[in-house]
């Protein structure tokens, strides 16, 4: 008898492509939304409430054939602060990295503001990231910060 | 400073600042000059103000620049659904330069990027109002001889308003020590504090408006709104507390002055107005002078 533990997969392996795990339950649609993974042709498999034993619960999506520049899943970082990020290559781990939240912030979050110029003209807010840890976001045209608690996303 | 916008006061340094400051010196003795004659300057006003669009009609009069535009939005094709940008990108068709002031907090800054010409922001909701500030700069520098090591005290709403903040934004590049008085409620935010720690400049804030009186050279006073009260009681019990009497001035040092963005409601008494320390309508003119010289230094003209 074999006394390993086989570890059972929830989601299966993928050969080649993307694995982002840790993404907080909650956040799993926005990461989808955040990535334009519905409009993503190759497999993409994902999973959620699965168990977690640093966050209680967790998300998890696999992208297959796909690898994504680092500005593009630092996006993320808004929502999944903790997300990993497994590169993978036949079936094996070929890269783990974390993602950062970035300096700048373009086109994915609503500016809070119901009075800027960007929730009223043809124009899409981006914003500086003034403070890393609380999640600050100062709105390039109206100069107002947008912080986690009022944070929508487009 | 050639074709370059002004939407905060920020976008110009220290030094394009103090080149603004020092030309309009030049305009307060000489202020009327045939030398925009052959440019025409756009007002856009999608909201009334009438000291900021009349100092800048005058300021381009004076210059004889041709004048264009409008002074509310209301019988303009605004008030039949265009947009901010079809409305630039036409007017930037007939004017060198656009003076805007629009309630929607950002259009400026959105207006300078698809506009051909520069854009000068005359108020943004309450984002920003940069010529205010040129204008309240000069006049201390005026006042007092310098901008440098001056103890300045703002007065009044130091939350919302937004004369208060580009103020002191600008004034942190000039070793200033700020006096703070304000209801608790209306203290200055922490965002325009940022500016003033990270030059490592000392704030002081206060609640009541006698203890920064005798040691301020400055004293800038701002409105209490009745509206930004949640709770009217509150309103009641503070309004008179922030109140400038003359009977108050013995006190202050011999440069102290006045100044205030106007309108004034009651926050200063009219019996201040006759006094050597009240300058809130010198203020106001040299409003005027500012905006020639940033007009002129913009379109190339000096």
């Amino acid at each position: 008898m074999n006394n390993k533990k086989v570890k059972e997969l929830k989601v299966s392996a993928i050969e080649n492509g993307t694995v982002i795990d840790h993404i907080p339950a909650q956040a799993m649609f926005h990461v989808i939304r955040i990535l334009n993974l519905e409009n993503f042709e190759n497999m993409v498999m994902f999973a959620t409430n699965l168990e977690s034993k640093k966050y209680g619960t967790k998300g998890i999506i696999k992208v297959s054939n796909k690898y994504f520049a680092p500005e593009e899943l630092n996006k993320i970082a808004l929502v999944a602060p903790h997300a990993s990020i497994i590169e993978i290559r036949d079936f094996q781990v070929a890269r783990k990295t974390v993602v950062e939240i970035p300096d700048k912030i373009n086109d994915i979050v609503k500016c809070f503001n119901p009075n800027c110029v960007t929730n009223h003209e043809d124009v899409r807010a981006h914003f500086t990231v003034t403070d890393k840890e609380e999640i600050r976001l100062k709105c390039h045209y109206c100069e107002k910060i947008t912080s986690k608690n009022t944070m929508e996303f487009r | 400073m050639k074709h370059k916008s002004l939407v905060s006061i920020n976008d110009y340094t220290k030094e394009e600042q103090l080149r603004i400051l020092e030309l309009a010196q030049e305009f307060e003795k000489n202020p009327v000059q045939r030398i925009m004659e052959d440019y025409v300057v756009a007002s856009l006003f999608f909201e009334p103000s009438t000291r900021t669009r009349l100092s800048f009609e005058s300021a381009a009069n004076r210059l004889g620049a041709k004048i264009v535009g409008f002074s509310e939005a209301s019988n303009t094709s605004v008030k039949k659904g265009e947009s901010l940008r079809d409305t630039i990108l036409t007017v930037a068709n007939y004017s060198d330069l656009i003076v805007m002031r629009n309630p929607i907090e950002g259009s400026a800054r959105f207006a300078s990027e698809i506009s051909s010409v520069p854009i000068i922001n005359a108020g943004d909701g309450a984002n920003q109002h940069p010529t205010q500030t040129l204008l309240d700069l000069y006049s201390i520098q005026k006042t007092q001889g310098s901008l440098d090591n001056l103890e300045v005290a703002l007065v009044g709403d130091l939350k919302y308003g937004r004369t208060v903040h580009s103020l002191v934004i600008a004034l942190c590049n000039f070793n200033t020590t700020f006096h703070l008085v304000s209801p608790v409620e209306l203290k200055l935010p922490r965002a325009v504090k940022m500016h003033i720690k990270e030059k490592n400049l000392a704030y002081h804030q206060y609640t009541e408006l006698e203890d920064v009186l005798p040691k301020s050279d400055v004293l800038y006073m701002t409105r209490i709104q009745k509206e930004r009260f949640s709770d009217p009681l509150e309103y009641e019990r503070i309004k008179n507390s922030y109140i400038l009497h003359a009977d108050m001035l013995p006190d202050t040092k011999e440069n102290f002055r006045v100044m205030h963005p106007l309108p004034r409601v009651n926050e200063i008494h009219t019996s201040v107005d006759k006094s050597p320390k009240a300058y809130y309508f010198e203020q106001a003119l040299n409003g005027v002078f500012v905006r020639q010289a940033l007009m002129t230094l913009i379109l190339g003209i000096k």
